[in-house]
């Protein structure tokens, strides 16, 4: 159950119903910045392929490029060589069936949630005819009581829902999250890990997560992948093939979390 | 009382002592029986809140009308007493209500007009690098001179002395307005853009509704800025060029050496502006309700 090998065999997700997402391939992607004038190599041929509604979870040290890969799936920058595509269409920019859910909320302060939630299907002028969308959005996360507040007024856990309720009323076929849980306290991480199971559950999208938690990597995602030090490589990928919902005592999670940890280097202190 | 029943100085006359004793027992008298009727309005606890001041302003005015009516301690014709201000607001209320009126559109034209621009040109900085790169030096360069440097070249360049004095009001809002919307626009978080991209917004939807609602706050405080500029050029130019409004009443005032009618040319502005102000405020208030600990007026 366990392979390292780079090449994935994609197994199609058993535990959620509708499978609404889309398949994900990410082909030999190495990518440059200029600083100060030096090229510096942040991503050295990277591949990888979701299948649709898969969730996997990318791990590697901070700073090593990790969210610069997201951004290059959501389309906000392009790779130096290689190719992305969803669903057989190559990425050429940012679109709607792609969505990124940062680790700051970025809630438009000056915009109801109602609103925030609903920027989406205006910017795309379909407003008018969805408005019930983002009313049943607002109570999948459990905040159609907060409609009419503004983000000051929430918590750290309620504006995170806020900011996926924003990005699921768009239906995406994929969802990027860059260390969404990061800044919230311990309990209210751990409560939105199972709330955002039960959403990819309910709702059938294929996931892609960078987090800093191993734990949380292995809670939620089928598949782990492991990043090297800038430039990134993907050196380890870990499958946990447990059904949903988990459960966080499990002996084997603590198995997967040891050898993961071996791949990060960590093993010592485990 | 005071009013009433000490006698004025010899050789004045003063013809609206009684009125003005009236209209200070009138006002007295109503707020003594509100506050004895113990009325449950709300407005009630609004006028305990100011009642200190009222006291004190009373206090004051007590003090001007003896040290001027009373006494004569103050040199005449430079100091009238409040009921020399009644009698001009009453007599030259036409004159005074024409320069508030002429005042009042002057500013209103080159206000609107610099800030429309102001605003334009900083967003239009702030969004494209070609606008920027092109206005930067333009702005840094003529933005410090005081727009009342303009002042003699404006009424010579311009056909009629109004238009002229609309422009210089307009360059004395459209500066500040122009340097803080740019600043407003340049410091919007990257973060908006890129939510609202992945959302499927494209250009003008990002100008409309993220860059101008996140740079609000600080075109508020450039409107601010341009209004208290505003003032000082209106009033510079109607004494030196306009032949209306109340800065050319007050020089007019002046070569009469009516001092009342200038005290009262003063006080009127002071209201008119402190009111604009104040409706700024509220403006403000409403379009950016959604911020936290706002200053108040």
């Amino acid at each position: 159950m366990v392979t390292h090998s780079a090449v994935s065999k994609n197994t199609p997700p058993a535990d959620i119903s509708p499978v609404r997402g889309a398949a994900l391939s990410i082909r030999e992607v190495s990518h440059t910045f200029e600083l100060e004038g030096r090229p510096l190599a942040v991503l050295e041929r990277v591949s990888l392929s979701l299948a649709p509604g898969e969730f996997v979870a990318i791990l590697g040290p901070s700073g090593c490029g990790k969210s610069t890969l997201l951004r290059l799936v959501a389309g906000l920058d392009f790779p130096s060589v290689g190719s992305l595509s969803l669903a057989g269409q190559p990425i050429d920019g940012p679109d709607a069936s792609r969505i990124i859910v940062f680790q700051d909320p970025t809630l438009y302060p000056w915009r109801t949630v109602w609103s925030n939630v609903a920027l989406g299907l205006e910017a795309r002028g379909l407003l008018a005819s969805h408005r019930e969308r983002v009313n049943d959005v607002l109570r999948l996360v459990g905040l159609a009581g907060f409609a009419t507040a503004y983000p000051r007024q929430l918590s750290g856990g309620m504006s995170q829902r806020a900011a996926l309720a924003r990005a699921l009323v768009n239906d995406p076929k994929l969802l990027i999250l860059d260390e969404p849980l990061g800044q919230l306290d311990s309990l209210t991480r751990i409560a939105m890990q199972e709330e955002l199971v039960s959403l990819w559950q309910r709702t059938g999208f294929t996931a892609l997560l960078v987090t800093h938690d191993v734990e949380e990597a292995i809670f939620l995602a089928s598949r782990v992948i492991v990043l090297s030090e800038r430039p990134a490589r993907i050196t380890a990928e870990v499958v946990n093939a447990q059904k949903y919902p988990r459960h966080r005592g499990d002996p084997q999670l603590a198995e997967l979390r040891r050898q993961i940890m071996g791949h990060l280097g960590l093993a010592t202190s485990w | 009382m005071l009013t009433v029943f000490w006698p004025d100085q010899p050789a004045t006359d003063w013809e609206y002592t009684g009125y003005l004793a009236a209209a200070f027992g009138a006002f007295g008298g109503l707020l003594a029986i509100a506050t004895l009727a113990q009325l449950r309005f709300d407005a009630l606890s609004r006028l305990q809140r100011v009642a200190p001041w009222m006291l004190a302003l009373a206090f004051l005015l007590g003090l001007w009308e003896t040290i001027t009516a009373k006494l004569g301690v103050l040199p005449m014709p430079f100091f009238p007493p409040p009921q020399a201000l009644l009698e001009v607001v009453v007599d030259d209320w036409v004159r005074l209500a024409e320069g508030v009126l002429a005042s009042l559109r002057l500013l209103a034209g080159g206000y609107f007009l610099g800030a429309a621009l102001g605003f334009t040109v900083g967003v239009a900085m702030g969004w494209s690098h070609a606008v920027g790169y092109w206005m930067h030096p333009i702005l840094r360069l003529v933005g410090p001179l005081p727009a009342t440097a303009w002042l003699p070249l404006a009424f010579f360049a311009f056909p009629s002395s109004h238009s002229a004095s609309t422009f210089l009001i307009a360059l004395a809002t459209g500066f500040p307005v122009t340097v803080l919307t740019w600043s407003g626009v340049a410091s919007v978080n990257r973060a908006y853009y890129d939510v609202a991209r992945t959302l499927g917004a494209n250009q003008s939807f990002l100008i409309l509704k993220v860059t101008i609602p996140a740079a609000m706050p600080h075109v508020f405080v450039g409107l601010f800025m341009g209004l208290g500029n505003s003032f000082a050029v209106l009033v510079i130019a109607e004494m030196l060029g306009v032949k209306s409004g109340l800065g050319w009443y007050l020089q007019w005032a002046q070569g009469w050496a009516a001092y009342a009618n200038m005290y009262a040319a003063l006080l009127i502005m002071a209201l008119i502006f402190s009111g604009l102000i104040t409706l700024l405020f509220h403006l403000r208030d409403r379009l950016l309700a959604w911020q936290k600990g706002l200053v108040r007026w």
